[in-house]
């Protein structure tokens, strides 16, 4: 007999991290095929050049920080972080974005924070969000456009990968995105003229909507495995709907409700953001709180921000508060008559 | 859907492999009666029985021989016939693994045997129904009935509460994977069941009783149901749960069927709710109709280190290495691994250890059946193990409380409402060993607590004894003040009576008495110890120290206390000097030891 007494339970399910991850990833290629075929070869060559660079730096700080290298890097995490990056980057940034912010998610929001699991912060966001401050103008000029639109043809691969990589400038056609488009043009026209604008004329959706659906049917996906639950992307909708419903009724004043929703990063911020498990709230109730503050944060920012989207500064900003939002979101436990909320004294002994 | 037939479901839980075909397929089976017992006086739960036979004596099977003085402690009874050949520290089938008083009974030999009589029993009860509820709870603890599902709580205790009981659930769940006892008993003593129901009924005046069986035992479910066509018993109702493990937990099969939850450390009986295990209707029917005490039970012997697996009649007391045997188990030494009860819930035993009341199933694995789970990953905190908890905790936060001890954090998560079911451990993705580590949390928190109490109790002792000495001092002081104003007032009255003024030979008497009372006090101070003068020293040295630093500080910040501090250096430096100089003549007049 062993000295160690093994005790219950003595099986396990087959559930595994890296089975969890590598669903994520799967379930994200939908959406970066869509993005692809829309918007060109530019989202794969970022894709690839994020999920190597991220492999990379979690490497070399797993050996600074002297854990196991080979055995972390099986969890394929990094290659999620890498893939969430690289469908979120702009296809016509160069090479050294993908490189800055796969690296500063890996080791400044990851693994400064403990590593898997521990992180405050959703990596990929916060990396999204450092540089479209540090670099605004590649972050901001560098979204393709549709050949609908343009009426011309997207690069090449090649024409694509020289560009990226700085080895030759490609002269493509870039435009803003739909939501930065509608924002800065509704000032000035109504909707009925923003609708005759050449990039809309193929239709304010074109592209991006199927982009939207894509990242809805990964979601989908995800949800049918029990990977992620649904409260946290049904509390952005929620959010999101809350404000956009009242608020963005007149078409002629402010961006309506369905480009909300499918115009911009919402559905693949929803399912693939806000169901980040370490930098959420925890409980059920405490996700969907999660997801609602994400939706009513992105709509304020969109709508009276700075920025065109906003689904990275709002995670970012309820990231902050997921702790605190676990501390009064714990279920009532059977038999208890109320849940515990909130941070409680010890009883003082009688 | 009225409220009897509805079902609430169980939040969380799991779906396992069941193996349940593997054992559940042949009748039950009978062990041939075992060479020798061991029986523990020590039961799972409650308090220790003392033996009431000696070594060397002759015994019956169902002979009583060891009884409690303690209402929450069951009875042993002989469960072979034979000799009393030792009653010593023996293993006992326990997560602890230790050793308990226990009464080894030897088989007779054959002409013994033919001698003496086989049995003994108890009058049966036919007319049960005609019986008063107080002869039929003390036969229940005659007959040395515990529950045979979970913790062995002695029976009869659940009969004898003071609540007002309206409802019995009858467990026949059975949601660990591999054990299959209670669905056979089921199958092949239905009606015996039903009586047994019925008896418990009687004893709680209760008005309703649910027979609760998962929906993968329909055999069961029809046998049952065919036994309550017979009897027309309009109390009883066969419910039918889903399968989800753990539905048979008390608590959550209480929800499952009344959609009522047990309030937080209390018991059914506080929702009006008694539950029992099958198993012990069972034993409680053959108690009062047969008069049999309790000797036997079904015992599921499973897992692929089994050429038989099936279920068998085990005499209790038989050493599970034995039993093991029986089935044509390959034993060596302390070899297979046996685990008792389920592959979610149950413990490794010693394989020494007898079959006890509680014994539901032996589970014998193969080496590659439950392979060693690898080393745990990180937590990602996916919170499946929430879904997963069929008592709705945060079992991550339980886990993080438990890394980093933060005890008072873990019971706001409510970690005492945690049964140990194991469903978090099983659906996490990073092999986390959840429940290893809130049994650990609940030892420290439970260890703590009872240090706890002792430091309280110490205080309180030193605080009394304070007190005591204080208030003797009080009264000492008291009467001497009282003394001496009695001596005063003699004094005064003899100063009147001879008003003359004291003579020089009083003068010196008295002076001679005060310089014997300073020598007394002296020598009750005792001896200077070099050791107390060397800690004057230090301590001297130590305030000076503090002093110049204050006064440095003091001049250098202009501070209106420079003069205070000067005049308190200079008296410390004093005390110094005086302290030293006191050690120096101690230790130059040789006084040290």
């Amino acid at each position: 007999m062993s000295l160690m007494q093994r005790s219950s339970p003595h099986v396990m399910g087959r559930n595994t991290t890296s089975r969890i991850m590598l669903w994520v990833i799967v379930a994200a290629l939908p959406g970066l095929l869509a993005l692809s075929y829309f918007y060109g070869w530019g989202y794969l060559i970022n894709t690839v050049i994020c999920v190597v660079s991220a492999v990379l730096a979690e490497a070399a700080i797993l050996m600074l920080r002297k854990r196991p290298v080979l055995k972390t890097l099986k969890d394929a995490s990094a290659v999620l972080t890498g893939v969430l990056l690289g469908v979120t980057l702009p296809p016509f940034a160069p090479w050294w974005i993908m490189v800055i912010a796969s690296g500063f998610a890996m080791v400044f929001v990851k693994h400064l924070y403990g590593g898997l699991g521990q992180n405050l912060f959703n990596p990929a966001m916060a990396a999204f969000a450092l540089v479209l401050i540090s670099f605004p103008l590649p972050m901001t000029t560098s979204w393709s456009t549709p050949e609908a639109i343009s009426g011309e043809p997207l690069p090449s691969f090649s024409q694509q990968l020289s560009h990226n990589l700085e080895w030759q400038a490609y002269d493509g056609i870039t435009m803003a995105t739909p939501l930065d488009h509608y924002k800065t043009k509704i000032k000035r026209l109504t909707a009925d003229e923003l609708a005759q604008t050449p990039e809309y004329v193929a239709g304010p959706f074109y592209g991006i909507l199927w982009v939207n659906l894509a990242f809805l049917l990964g979601g989908l996906l995800l949800l049918f495995l029990k990977i992620i639950s649904w409260h946290g992307p049904v509390g952005l909708f929620t959010g999101l709907l809350v404000l956009a419903l009242p608020f963005s009724a007149d078409a002629d004043s402010a961006m309506p409700v369905l480009m909300h929703l499918f115009a911009g990063a919402t559905v693949f911020g929803a399912f693939f953001i806000v169901t980040d498990p370490a930098s959420s709230a925890t409980s059920n109730r405490g996700k969907f709180i999660f997801g609602f503050g994400v939706g009513i944060l992105t709509y304020c920012i969109r709508t009276w921000g700075n920025f065109p989207d906003a689904i990275a500064f709002a995670v970012l900003l309820m990231n902050i508060s997921a702790p605190f939002i676990d501390h009064y979101t714990r279920p009532r436990t059977y038999g208890k008559p109320k849940p515990v909320s909130g941070y409680k004294l010890p009883e003082e002994s009688p | 859907m009225s409220r009897v037939d509805r079902i609430w479901p169980l939040p969380g839980g799991i779906h396992p492999p069941e193996h349940k075909s593997e054992s559940n397929g042949r009748p039950i089976a009978r062990l041939p009666a075992p060479h020798h017992v061991v029986l523990p006086l020590h039961q799972n739960s409650g308090l220790p029985a003392e033996p009431m036979v000696a070594i060397g004596e002759q015994v019956q099977r169902g002979q009583l021989i060891a009884k409690g003085h303690h209402p929450v402690s069951a009875l042993v009874h002989a469960t072979i016939s034979g000799r009393v050949t030792a009653i010593e520290d023996r293993p006992f089938a326990h997560p602890s693994g230790l050793s308990v008083p226990s009464i080894v009974i030897e088989s007779l030999s054959d002409q013994e045997a033919a001698l003496s009589p086989e049995a003994v029993s108890m009058a049966p009860m036919r007319d049960w129904a005609t019986e008063t509820k107080e002869r039929l709870v003390s036969r229940i603890q005659e007959a040395g009935i515990t529950g045979l599902g979970g913790a062995g709580f002695p029976s009869h205790i659940k009969y004898l509460g003071q609540r007002q009981i309206h409802t019995l659930i009858v467990n026949g769940v059975e949601c660990e994977p591999y054990i299959t006892a209670d669905d056979r008993l089921m199958r092949e003593h239905a009606t015996d069941i039903v009586t047994g129901t019925q008896i418990a009924l009687k004893i709680l005046s209760a008005s309703t009783a649910f027979i609760a069986i998962e929906d993968n035992k329909p055999e069961a479910i029809s046998a049952i149901k065919a036994a309550l066509v017979a009897v027309t018993d309009t109390r009883i109702k066969v419910k039918v749960v889903p399968t989800k493990y753990p539905s048979g937990g008390e608590k959550q099969l209480v929800y499952l069927l009344t959609g009522r939850e047990v309030p937080s450390g209390d018991i059914p009986a506080s929702l009006g709710i008694v539950m029992q295990n099958t198993g012990t209707l069972y034993a409680i029917k053959e108690a009062v109709v047969s008069g049999t005490p309790m000797t036997e039970r079904v015992v599921t012997i499973t897992g692929e280190g089994t050429p038989n697996p099936g279920n068998y009649w085990v005499t209790i007391g038989t050493p599970i290495q034995d039993a093991l045997a029986a089935t044509q188990v390959a034993v060596t030494g302390n070899r297979p691994r046996v685990i008792m009860g389920g592959p979610m819930m149950g413990y490794d035993v010693d394989i020494t250890a007898p079959v006890s009341k509680v014994t539901n199933c032996l589970l014998v694995p193969s080496a590659t059946e439950f392979p060693t789970a690898p080393d745990p990953d990180p937590c990602i905190r996916c919170g499946l193990c929430e879904q997963a908890c069929p008592a709705n905790l945060l079992p991550q936060k339980l886990f993080w409380n438990a890394v980093h001890h933060e005890w008072e954090q873990a019971r706001l998560n409510s970690l005492s409402d945690c049964i140990e079911c194991g469903a978090c451990s099983w659906v996490c993705p990073s092999n986390i060993p959840l429940v290893q580590h809130y049994r650990f949390a609940k030892a420290e928190i439970k260890r703590e607590a009872i240090e706890t109490i002792k430091a309280d109790q110490s205080r309180l002792r030193f605080e009394q004894r304070q007190a005591r000495l204080e208030r003797d001092a009080a009264e000492k002081d008291a009467k001497r003040k009282a003394r001496a104003a009695e001596a005063a007032k003699a004094q005064a009255a003899k100063a009147q009576d001879t008003p003359s003024t004291l003579d020089a030979s009083a003068k010196d008497a008295i002076l001679a008495s005060v310089a014997r009372a300073k020598a007394k006090k002296a020598a009750s101070t005792g001896p200077v110890t070099q050791e107390a003068l060397e800690n004057t020293v230090v301590l001297a040295q130590q305030a000076v120290d503090k002093t110049r630093v204050k006064l440095a500080t003091a001049v250098s910040d202009g501070l209106p206390s420079v003069e205070a501090l000067t005049g308190a250096l200079q008296k410390l430096e004093k005390r110094l000097a005086d302290a030293q100089s006191a050690l120096q003549s101690h230790t130059e007049t040789g006084d040290a030891p």
